[in-house]
């Protein structure tokens, strides 16, 4: 725990990288999506552990390269601040190619967002899972 | 936001004013060792003494009856080990010899008979000789959702070969004394039920159970920890052998409690040293604290009638205003049979952290039953005792009120609640229309 307390602020248990995306989440989708934004989602979580995420991903079809991408998280604060982040990461200078995003691991999220408590790591970082899910499900549409 | 409100005062307060005044004295001028001869001992042991006659006479118990402790956690350890560690120094003999439970008002053991209360004939296979005749296990008997310092030595104990009825609450969060009356087996020592609960306030019939329990040869504790505060603590009234109360839900310090055991009440202590608290709780008396539970505990019964009721209108105030202005919202715990100052509410589509971090930045201190905030993982095992959904345990909130809250702390609290509730459904993964796992 020590080493992700915030040291300048007032001990909030998360870095100010995590409360900057919790408090100002990035890339979230308001409403409803609309038929053509997007072409696959994928979902992670359970209700079990607390925490489910769902992403929407467009993609360009010749460049393989991700348009768009949205989230919707249910969770604590670092399951949001998580998403938020991978939302971050993935339209990052134009956005990223679906290869590259898909090597994002867990520990690349938590190094963005300068650590999290060790018990938050398990359950709340399944972004990167959502995402896997929503390429899967892109790849089976394009092949019908 | 520089103002905050504060509404958790289940989890703890801040010291009364008067309390603070009370304990003044004993930090540097009257700092004496109470075990001591000389004057600054005196005044030392005196303030110790008059303070467990306060306490003694606000629960109309005798001053021996009152055992300081160095809070709820440690009471409730020393009633339940306490009590089985008495009897288990007795265990291994065969069934049909005496136990001791209790000790007569000279302090000799008055020998209780196991087999006159077992009822069972030995069977044939048991009586075979050569066979050891088959132990008494004692046996407890608690509810599902106490708090984690009456689960935890219980479980200890199940793993060390005790047996423990953990009995279910109702849908409303109280106990119906009749499952007690059922769960009592003749080698049940101790019966250990909550006065009133830390997640969802509901009181417990505690005088009804001990009705029910008071010819059986076996001990009742109650853990007052959250009554202290709101209810009447008149131990002849409520019908309890053992009961434990702490200073820092009550406007007193914290790490200092008390253990009531009724003359008579044979305990085994696990602090082994100088002989302090009738040998129950050695180590040099925590005269400060003492000083000041005893202050807050005169304080929170002389008010406890005018205050509960001032509260209790707010508390309703509160809970009606979120239950009818923010959409899919549960209250947890039976309506009127709850602590004056307890409101706890599942929000469905949120997650409860992430909503009492929201409320932090707003200003405002409350708490939630989700599992991201446990050390377990697991969601409040108080709201999953009352049947409910996890889903309902993740996005349970409670807010517990407190001398200072007002109205408009209400007010905007509600006000601020229905912002932020309406941001985090915004991000939600979780649709309330169908969410009902």
């Amino acid at each position: 725990m020590a080493d992700v307390i915030n040291k300048k602020g007032d001990n909030w248990i998360y870095s100010d990288k995590v409360k900057e995306h919790f408090l100002h989440p990035k890339n979230f989708l308001s409403g409803e999506p609309k038929e053509g934004d997007f072409d696959a989602e994928g979902e992670a979580g359970n209700f079990a552990c607390g925490d489910i995420m769902k992403v929407w991903i467009k993609v360009d079809p010749k460049t393989e390269k991700i348009k768009d991408f949205k989230w919707r998280t249910w969770g604590c604060a670092s399951a949001i601040a998580a998403t938020s982040m991978f939302s971050e990461m993935v339209l990052e200078k134009g956005g990223m190619a679906i290869e590259e995003a898909l090597k994002i691991t867990p520990q690349d999220i938590i190094a963005r967002l300068s650590g999290l408590p060790p018990q938050k790591v398990h359950c709340s970082v399944l972004a990167d899972q959502a995402f896997k899910n929503a390429v899967e499900n892109y790849r089976e549409k394009k092949k019908k | 936001m520089d103002k905050r409100i504060y509404m958790d005062h289940a989890a703890t307060t801040y010291l009364d004013e008067r309390v603070k005044d009370a304990m003044e004295p004993y930090w540097i001028e009257k700092f004496g060792n109470p075990s001591a001869l000389y004057k600054e001992g005196r005044e030392a042991r005196q303030a110790l003494e008059s303070a467990r006659e306060d306490v003694a006479k606000m629960i109309s118990a005798r001053t021996e009856e009152i055992i300081f402790t160095g809070g709820g956690t440690e009471s409730n350890n020393l009633a339940i080990f306490g009590v089985v560690g008495a009897v288990k120094a007795l265990r291994p003999r065969p069934l049909g010899n005496s136990v001791s439970l209790r000790t007569d008002e000279t302090g000799n053991s008055t020998e209780t008979e196991i087999s006159a209360r077992a009822g069972r004939a030995d069977s044939d296979a048991d009586s075979k000789p050569g066979k050891l005749e088959p132990l008494m296990l004692p046996h407890i008997i608690t509810t599902k959702f106490e708090h984690h310092a009456v689960l935890g030595p219980c479980e200890v104990l199940e793993k060390n070969g005790f047996a423990v009825t953990y009995l279910k609450v109702g849908e409303d969060g109280i106990v119906d004394p009749k499952d007690i009356e059922n769960a009592l087996r003749p080698e049940t020592i101790l019966v250990s039920i909550m006065y009133a609960n830390n997640e969802v306030g509901t009181i417990q019939p505690i005088t009804e159970i001990a009705k029910i329990i008071k010819n059986q040869k076996l001990f009742f504790h109650t853990d007052a920890c959250q009554a202290a505060g709101y209810l009447d603590l008149n131990v002849e009234k409520l019908g309890v052998d053992l009961m434990t109360v702490n200073g820092s839900k009550m406007y007193g310090p914290k790490g200092i409690g008390f253990l009531y055991a009724k003359r008579g009440v044979k305990l085994k202590p696990f602090l082994y040293g100088g002989g302090q608290e009738r040998k129950l709780r050695p180590g040099t008396e925590n005269v400060p604290a003492i000083v000041g539970l005893a202050e807050a505990l005169k304080i929170a019964q002389a008010e406890r009638e005018k205050e509960s009721a001032r509260v209790a209108e707010l508390r309703d105030y509160f809970i009606k205003r979120i239950l009818d202005e923010i959409p899919k919202t549960f209250l947890n715990g039976h309506p009127e049979k709850r602590l004056p100052n307890n409101i706890n509410i599942s929000i469905l589509g949120v997650e409860g952290e992430s909503v009492v971090l929201y409320l932090d930045e707003y200003g405002i201190a409350c708490s939630t039953g989700s599992a991201c905030t446990s050390e377990s993982f697991e969601p409040s095992h108080v709201i999953l005792a009352l049947g409910k959904p996890r889903a309902y345990a993740h996005g349970s909130i409670r807010f517990s009120l407190g001398k200072r809250n007002t109205k408009k702390d209400i007010d905007y609290t509600v006000e601020t609640l229905k912002v932020v509730v309406e941001k985090l459904r915004s991000i939600s993964a979780v649709s309330i229309k169908n969410n009902t796992n």
